[in-house]
């Protein structure tokens, strides 16, 4: 299919999303679309998927032009989406999923299980997308998932199909199989457009570039005519550090000590199965692995959020293992969480508010139980002019900054208390590049100061570039301690649970059979 | 999605080195006017009062007999109809009035003549006193509301705190100026207990406040209806189930003497509206509760305890509820009786989402409430329109400032941020 996007644009109130935006994407054609978050890329799928309305502009589909007043309509021209967030019925099995909507039929209206089964196996061994339909899609992991999420897409005869940030949440292997089964798509003539904000991605897979900044198309280029660092510039309109400069670690006296974690589920399911891991002060220790491998839960029971099953964590010799959240904060960890909208702020409370949001009633921001506003109010003026934080004034709502800044407030409000300890849990999950450079020099000045960070993030480059020492998660248990030396490929295999014996450091767990 | 929602970098950091602040309380009405404006609470609110009063008149239309015998001869003679409904609506209106407010022409009357302030200034002084005890039960509720628990249970604080302002009526003997304050503190102190036993089940055992508190409603009602039949509490000598009369020592003084029944209850409102409103703005602990009641989230990652939160919030609510009971009883009742309280503490919540869980909101919202129904009374006395007219404008005000798109789809509103003013959380624990 030849799609043509001509002069989209899009505007929310005052803000101009998309501002004529032209795009073309041939037959067979895998068109990376590359952009920092905000930059319109959502938008403009949201427009060609029927989503929403464009003010202005026109779409052609083979030079005809067309207008989608909904996603069905969308459908019906050939044009299939993977979201970012699966849109699949967790309880219903793979064929259920892939025909909801548009079931075959026989009889009065009995639903045809034979037919779409044989219709799954059909595009499944055509493009290597093996899945077995009767699996329950809640029992799947994720890159299966998504390859239900591709196959319902051809089962409706995509022959464009939009992938929004498909590899966040894959394994680096599981990325290389998504990008065969991609090839494979664009080489039966179906075209793709790749939503990413990832440039080694864009490099390895894309046979055209079009980079968008500020709802602008800034540029078009093919991966043999360009770099990542010019990519990077591009995207943020300036040149841009790609790599973090920090010195050699000087690790001194070890401030955290997790002994023989175990912590359960509200299932009661083991999620962290005695892991015993150390920081010391002045190092960064990257806590690698794909998400849903117990890191999340690891954090939580560092912070107090979730009860400890067995172990001990001892903070500079003292055991916190049963302390509160608050006086874990009082003795010095500092804790960028994971989820920074649904436990790092309160977004109908003002900039100064969530600044102080874990030092409220303490002085000098409240005494005797009243809160001292202008005390509040200058710590934000000031936290706002130190840590760049781009808002009109300190008492708008925090909601109304874009993600970079947020994600500002809570390393400032964090990295404001006396600290021994940082947790930062996917520090740069969503940020743009510029925000992602700012908050890892920020991790480093922090290492630098002494304090022990324990780094949690599934974002592989992120643990190479920051890491001094890389544990590696797979299933609740640390798989390999390693040094970020050993490269890619290895933390890679580490990362999908495959161990081998020669391995330095290897906790627990005896080699694991390897993911599907 | 979340591509879309960036800010303005251009708007940039410059903002933020002013040093002309202007001084804090002007900021504060600033702020709290601003968000008014930009919530569109004001417009939204008067159009649902407007919105109700139409409706209430085609209620009256429909349902007087008089009116649809006046339609019945729309084509015959057009003049009658159209004259018989605007007299029954405007009477039924005017008297809704001037039974709530001040009839024009009676005052003007004490005036020129300096006789009969007495029925003036009724109705007002009915209102008022209304006000005074639907609004501290209304804070209660707000207060609950904005730290996201929904305490059903003002009803059964409210008697709890009559019953303790009761007990220490009669069974304590001292001078005014100490037994008042006595009853004072009982009665807060009866709604805090009423309220902390649902407060400490949610945080013990994660039992759903809204469940238990209407369930310790019907608990309390009926330990009332128990004590008021059984000593001490009963009146001596009596069979009707009604308790003792607290002594005019524990009664709160009527403040323009002895035939307006407004009391120094209002004194007591006044302080609990300002301590809420203060607690809320400047107080830790309301900042907490607000933290709570936003995002319980990320109140906990912030170190915030969500269980004390929970059990304090209830506690201070109840108390609030309390002194509502308190006031209605050493104001106006000075004895129980069974079904006391009437309604107050399901009126509660009504005026405690009117308000938008504001204290300021609550205290105009309690106010209209009241005086419809001090003048829905009055209206029911002077016109063949029953008092449940007024008891549907109550509810339709609320069902429009509930569904503030409703509103704004019906009177074509546009603006930023029309429709949306969360007025409560949702209902999960």
């Amino acid at each position: 299919m030849q799609l043509e996007l001509t002069g989209i644009t899009k505007s929310f109130g005052s803000l101009v999303a998309d501002d004529h935006v032209d795009l073309v994407v041939k037959p067979g054609e895998i068109h990376a679309l590359l952009g920092e978050n905000g930059a319109g890329k959502t938008t403009l799928m949201n427009v060609l998927f029927g989503l929403t309305h464009p003010d202005s502009g026109e779409i052609k589909i083979d030079g005809e032009a067309v207008h989608f007043a909904d996603p069905g309509e969308a459908v019906r021209h050939g044009i299939g989406m993977v979201h970012q967030h699966f849109m699949l019925v967790p309880v219903f099995s793979v064929t259920e999923n892939v025909i909801l909507g548009f079931e075959p039929t026989h009889g009065p209206d009995f639903i045809d299980r034979r037919k779409a089964r044989a219709q799954i196996r059909t595009i499944s061994s055509e493009f290597g997308l093996e899945v077995n339909p009767d699996a329950i899609v809640e029992q799947l992991p994720v890159g299966i998932q998504q390859r239900v999420e591709i196959l319902k897409a051809l089962a409706r005869d995509a022959r464009l199909l939009i992938l929004d940030e498909p590899t966040a949440v894959l394994t680096p292997q599981e990325t290389e199989t998504l990008f065969g089964i991609i090839r494979s798509l664009a080489k039966s003539g179906r075209s793709i457009l790749f939503i990413t904000h990832k440039l080694k991605e864009v490099l390895a897979l894309a046979d055209q570039i079009t980079v968008m900044r500020l709802g602008k198309v800034v540029g078009s280029t093919t991966p043999k005519e360009t770099s990542e660092s010019e990519l990077a510039s591009m995207m943020v309109g300036r040149s841009v550090e790609l790599v973090v400069r920090k010195d050699r670690a000087k690790p001194g006296e070890d401030v955290l000590t997790v002994e023989g974690l175990t912590v359960h589920d509200e299932r009661e399911l083991t999620v962290v199965d005695q892991m015993s891991f150390n920081v010391r002060g002045g190092e960064i220790l990257a806590l690698a692995g794909v998400q849903g491998n117990g890191q999340t839960e690891v954090v939580r029971a560092l912070t107090g959020l979730v009860a400890v099953v067995a172990g001990h964590i001892k903070l500079l010799g003292v055991d916190i293992t049963n302390a509160k959240p608050r006086a874990r904060l009082r003795s010095g960890i500092a804790h960028i969480p994971e989820d920074r909208v649904r436990d790092g702020l309160i977004l109908t409370m003002t900039i100064a508010d969530n600044l102080v949001l874990d030092i409220f009633d303490v002085p000098p921001h409240a005494r005797f139980g009243s809160r001292n506003l202008g005390e509040i109010e200058q710590n934000a003026k000031d936290k706002l002019r130190e840590f760049d934080i781009r808002a009109s004034s300190p008492e708008v709502l925090v909601s109304t900054l874009s993600g970079g800044n947020q994600q500002k407030v809570i390393v400032a409000r964090e990295l404001s208390r006396p600290t021994k300890l940082l947790v930062a849990s996917q520090p740069t999950r969503g940020l743009d590049v510029g925000s992602i450079e700012y908050v890892h020099r920020q991790i480093v000045a922090e290492r630098d100061r002494g304090t022990a960070v324990l780094l949690v993030s599934s974002e592989l480059d992120e643990v190479l570039a920051l890491g001094d020492r890389i544990a590696v998660v797979y299933r609740g248990q640390i798989v390999g301690v390693v040094d970020p030396s050993v490269g890619r490929e290895k933390i890679g295999l580490l990362m999908a649970g495959v161990t081998d014996s020669e391995d330095e450091g290897v906790a627990a767990s005896p080699a694991t059979v390897a993911n599907a | 999605m979340s591509d879309t929602l960036a800010t303005d970098p251009a708007a940039g950091a410059a903002a933020a080195g002013g040093a002309d602040a202007p001084p804090k309380a002007r900021r504060d009405w600033e702020r709290y006017f601003r968000w008014m404006i930009e919530a569109n609470v004001v417009v939204v609110t008067t159009l649902a009062i407007v919105s109700a009063l139409i409706v209430g008149a085609i209620l009256i239309i429909v349902t007087q007999p008089t009116v649809l015998h006046a339609w019945g001869q729309l084509f015959s003679h057009p003049g009658k109809t159209v004259s018989v409904t605007f007299f029954t609506v405007g009477d039924a209106y005017r008297d809704l009035f001037t039974g709530s407010i001040v009839d024009p022409f009676v005052f003007g009357h004490a005036v020129r003549t300096g006789q009969g302030w007495i029925a003036a200034l009724t109705p007002i002084s009915e209102t008022l006193r209304e006000t005074t005890v639907l609004s501290l039960a209304g804070l209660a509720v707000a207060l609950g509301f904005r730290t996201g628990v929904f305490n059903i249970g003002a009803q059964g604080q409210v008697i709890a705190g009559a019953m303790a302002a009761t007990y220490v009526g009669f069974e304590v003997h001292a001078p005014i100026g100490i037994h008042v304050p006595l009853c004072i503190v009982a009665g807060a102190a009866g709604g805090a207990l009423a309220g902390f036993i649902p407060g400490i089940l949610k945080a013990r055992t994660g039992a759903h406040e809204v469940i238990v508190t209407i369930m310790l409603n019907y608990v309390i009602l009926d330990l009332l209806l128990y004590a008021i039949t059984t000593q001490p509490f009963q009146q001596p000598g009596q069979q009707n189930p009604i308790s003792r009369t607290v002594p005019t020592t524990a009664r709160l003084p009527h403040i323009f003497g002895p035939n307006l029944r407004v009391n120094a209850g209002i004194f007591i409102a006044i302080a609990v509206a300002i301590a809420v409103a203060w607690l809320l703005r400047r107080g830790t602990i309301g900042f907490s509760f607000r933290m709570v009641g936003a995002n319980p989230n990320a109140a906990r990652v912030a170190g915030v305890d969500i269980a004390r939160a929970t059990i304090l919030v209830l506690t201070i609510s109840g108390a609030i509820a309390g002194l509502a009971g308190m006031v209605q009883l050493s104001g106006t009742d000075y004895f129980l009786s069974s079904g006391y309280g009437g309604n107050v503490g399901f009126n509660a919540i009504t005026v405690a989402l009117l308000g938008r869980n504001r204290p300021l909101g609550v205290v105009l919202g309690a106010m209209l409430f009241s005086a419809l129904d001090v003048g829905g009374r009055y209206m029911q006395g002077t016109t063949t329109i029953p008092l449940d007219l007024t008891q549907v404008i109550q509810a339709i005000i609320v069902f429009f400032v509930a569904t503030p798109g409703l509103v704004n789809e019906v009177y074509r509103i546009r603006g930023r941020n029309v429709g949306q003013s969360t007025l409560t959380q949702g209902w999960s624990a």
